[in-house]
């Protein structure tokens, strides 16, 4: 950097910040690195996904920050400390549904950001430490993502700290010594749950430090552009300030929008049924993934199905477990390595179509690769799953090196500054509000929650204040659960019910599969006459809507045993909707203020884009 | 840069209403974290508690907890009702005479946290120290409460509070 550049005294500086900035160089340094730092012209919008990709991890910590001074890291309490978090922590349903899906947000734009870095050769001389150091930060991010998952102790939590545990005893020899170091128990529990807390909070600060570290490295190697050729002088560049603030804040605020909207509106899309129930160590649930930006890496690990040896010998060098593992850790691997196999001297896809051309492919490849992990891993999903894997390494070890020795590019243009107009998708998502169940049928299915499903069912979240908010008619708006644990211990529960325990209706609507129509299906599908009465023991009954058709509970309802008192028919099937209507209700309390909440911030954002874009347009 | 005629002042009053909005924005965002660090709805939800006071003979004292703060019960005698009303008011470091304190005069109730800062005088128990006007001492700064709980030496500047209550009978009390 030409040194006259920042070493002229600090325009219309007060002598406070004079006498600092002698001491402390900080106002000097931020003029330097942001205001004055001359940046290439003809960034697009791709470049934004850096800054975005830091913001969303200040509003991770934030966020973070403010649920462990609620949450409870005990296996005992921790689930029902998450759920004491939606309830009644002040906005503390909206800090968590943040945070839940700030993670999948964060994700993307890193996603975005690493793509863009391959497509434009940004790991190439001299920037093979800036994308080191970013994929440091994306393994720390992935262990604090791990780790975030298993605190809620749902079903899915639990399992998904048990199996990646246990990913570790494929290691050879040392293996099951060290899942049990890892663990700190024979199985996860409370220890588990108490490192993984500790780690969870650890490492996104030690993840702030690497990031630092990274902008550091961008800041020495100065940033890449889409052609790949560095600025020759002032005449490409133009100053940090105010271009690139203000599109940086306008792109901020347009991926702000489909945040908020999730977020708000439905923050459920992307969990699963497993996570509202609490952790069973005694029941794996059929459905066990990661969350979608882990599943590729899932999917390479399931599709090692086959013991590597030595052919003809039935010698077992590598079983399938270990090199499911070591293949997982491979592809990590050759990220990491990616400088060294591509030294194609040109930087920029735009140039090589033939790395593009692989480079698209190998998206394709991921995403399939993401696909097929969601699958359960037979027959054709399988066979994607190996492919894509194939190919995946196939991408780093074999093309790449070989590009990097026969591609020929197309004819490369000087350095001269092009103007991209900033190409955004603001897809905004259809925001139907879900038609709320007005107070009359709320009212009716309590009635029948309170005459019918409370005899066995607790509803163990629900507590007389929330009744009360929602306007039904109390004489107490006390801290107690109208709903508790109605018998005196799980064995007499069990005895009672044909052993199976009635399960907290709190969550249902939420830790079903279907959610409340399966209620509903489920209240109405006992009429069917079963087709093979001896498939039915004692006490078992003939269910259309359960899985396997064979349910434990009673039939609950029947024509007319509720009479309503405002002349709604009192029928089974009426029971029944109004029921389900009432367990949503108790499922999320807080929708309605999420809903006008979530109104109120995807307003303001938009007139803040609209604004940004405004002020940005004044610079051209 | 090639900027039109009326330019600048347009753009000055974008980046300004955007750096305005964007202050806001990041403020009101940052409101719902605070809101978040108080009390929870389970905290703040003391249900009401009821004591019966008829186990405790005159003399005796007892400590309840109610929103986990202790509660002062004391059954005082004729001789201590005498005592705490033989105060000219006037004198006291924060005014209060003993008829103010009690809704019955047998029985004193006080919330047990020195009002210096927050720890609970001994005075509850026949072998604790009491202070030099045999009610409550706080041995943290050496605070000394008389028989109706009043600051009479030491750093504490006001009395100890007396909580919300009303007798429900003849020896049954209810808090909140
Ligand atoms: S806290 Fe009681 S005297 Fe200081």
């Amino acid at each position: 950097m030409p040194e006259n550049e920042h070493n002229d005294p600090l325009p219309g500086k007060s002598s406070i910040t004079a006498w600092i900035d002698a001491r402390l160089p900080v106002f000097s340094l931020i003029r330097k690195e942001y205001g004055q730092f001359p940046m290439p012209k003809n960034l697009n919008w791709m470049w934004c996904l850096g800054g975005i990709a830091g913001v969303m991890v200040l509003i991770m910590i934030a966020t973070g920050l403010t649920l462990a001074l609620h949450y409870t890291a005990n296996t005992e309490n921790a689930f029902a400390s998450v759920e004491a978090i939606m309830r009644d922590v002040d906005q503390g349903w909206m800090i968590r549904t943040l945070h839940m899906t700030g993670a999948s947000f964060l994700f993307a734009a890193v996603y975005i950001h690493i793509f863009r870095g391959m497509y434009y050769g940004s790991y190439k001389n001299p920037r093979e430490l800036v994308w080191g150091l970013g994929m440091v930060i994306f393994m720390i991010m992935t262990a604090t993502a791990f780790t975030g998952y298993t605190l809620p102790w749902s079903q899915m939590s639990g399992w998904a700290a048990t199996v990646v545990t246990d990913l570790f005893s494929a290691i050879p020899v040392i293996g099951d010594d060290l899942v049990l170091f890892i663990r700190g128990g024979y199985m996860v529990g409370d220890p588990t749950l108490k490192r993984f807390f500790v780690m969870h909070i650890i490492l996104p600060f030690v993840m702030i430090g690497v990031i630092a570290l990274h902008v550091w490295a961008v800041h020495k190697a100065r940033p890449n552009n889409p052609l790949g050729i560095d600025p020759k002088g002032p005449q490409d560049t133009i100053p940090f300030h105010p271009y690139y603030t203000i599109r940086d804040l306008f792109a901020l605020s347009v991926f702000l929008i489909p945040y908020i909207a999730v977020t708000f509106f439905a923050p459920h899309v992307l969990t699963h049924p497993e996570h509202f129930m609490p952790f069973d160590p005694l029941i794996t649930p059929g459905h066990l993934v990661p969350e979608w930006y882990l599943v590729p890496f899932y999917a390479i690990l399931r599709s090692v199905t086959f013991d590597i040896g030595i052919p003809g010998t039935g010698i077992v060098l590598i079983d399938a477990k270990l090199g499911g593992v070591l293949a997982m850790l491979g592809a990590f691997a050759v990220l990491f390595a990616l400088p060294w196999l591509d030294t194609h001297p040109v930087k920029s896809a735009r140039f090589r179509p033939y790395y593009r051309g692989a480079l698209m492919l190998f998206v394709a490849a991921f995403i399939l690769l993401g696909v097929s992990g969601t699958h359960t891993p037979e027959g054709l999903w399988l066979w994607v799953g190996q492919a894509c894997t194939a190919y995946y390494f196939a991408f780093f070890l074999i093309v790449l090196p070989l590009l990097s020795r026969f591609e020929k590019t197309l004819p490369l243009p000087l350095p001269v500054s092009i103007h991209r107009p900033l190409i955004l998708l603001t897809g905004l998502l259809i925001l139907a509000f879900p038609v709320k169940p007005a107070h009359a049928d709320l009212e009716r299915g309590y009635q029948v929650f309170r005459q019918s499903c409370a005899a066995c069912h607790s509803l163990e979240f629900v507590r007389f204040r929330d009744l009360e908010d929602a306007g039904f008619a109390l004489e107490t708006s006390e801290d107690q659960k109208p709903f508790p644990f109605p018998y005196p211990d799980k064995d007499t529960a069990m005895a009672l019910n044909n052993g199976a325990i009635p399960p907290d209706l709190s969550l249902i609507t939420k830790a079903r599969h279907g959610g409340p129509e399966y209620i509903r299906d489920l209240l109405g599908g006992y009429y069917a006459s079963p087709p093979d009465q001896d498939m039915l023991t004692q006490g078992q009954y003939w269910n259309t809507a359960m899985r396997g058709h064979v349910i434990a509970m009673v039939p609950p309802l029947a024509d007319g045993i509720i009479s309503y008192e405002d002349g709604a028919p009192e029928t089974v099937s009426q029971y029944a909707k109004d029921v389900a209507d009432f367990l949503t209700w108790a499922a999320a309390p807080y929708e309605t203020p999420q809903k006008q909440a979530g109104l109120k911030g995807l307003l303001f954002l938009l007139v803040f884009s609209i604004i940004l874009y405004q002020a940005k347009k004044t610079l051209r | 840069m090639t900027d039109r005629p009326k330019q600048p002042s347009r753009r000055n009053f974008l980046f300004l209403t955007a750096g305005a909005m964007g202050t806001v924005g990041a403020g009101m965002a940052a409101l719902p974290l605070i809101r978040a660090m108080g009390p929870s709805r389970t905290e703040r939800a003391a249900a009401p508690l009821e004591v019966d006071l008829s186990p405790i003979a005159p003399g005796q004292a007892i400590t309840v907890f109610w929103r986990g703060k202790p509660i002062f019960i004391r059954h005082r005698t004729e001789e201590e009702i005498a005592r705490a009303r033989d105060v000219d008011p006037a004198t006291l470091r924060d005014p209060q005479s003993d008829s103010e304190r009690v809704h019955k005069d047998a029985w004193l109730i006080v919330i047990g946290v020195c009002t210096h800062f927050g720890c609970i005088p001994r005075g509850q128990k026949p072998a604790d120290r009491k202070g030099d006007y045999g009610g409550w001492f706080c041995s943290c700064h050496g605070s000394h409460f008389d028989i109706s709980g009043r600051i009479r030496k030491g750093p504490a500047p006001k009395n100890l509070s007396v909580p919300d209550y009303v007798f429900i009978d003849e020896d049954r009390i209810k808090l909140g």
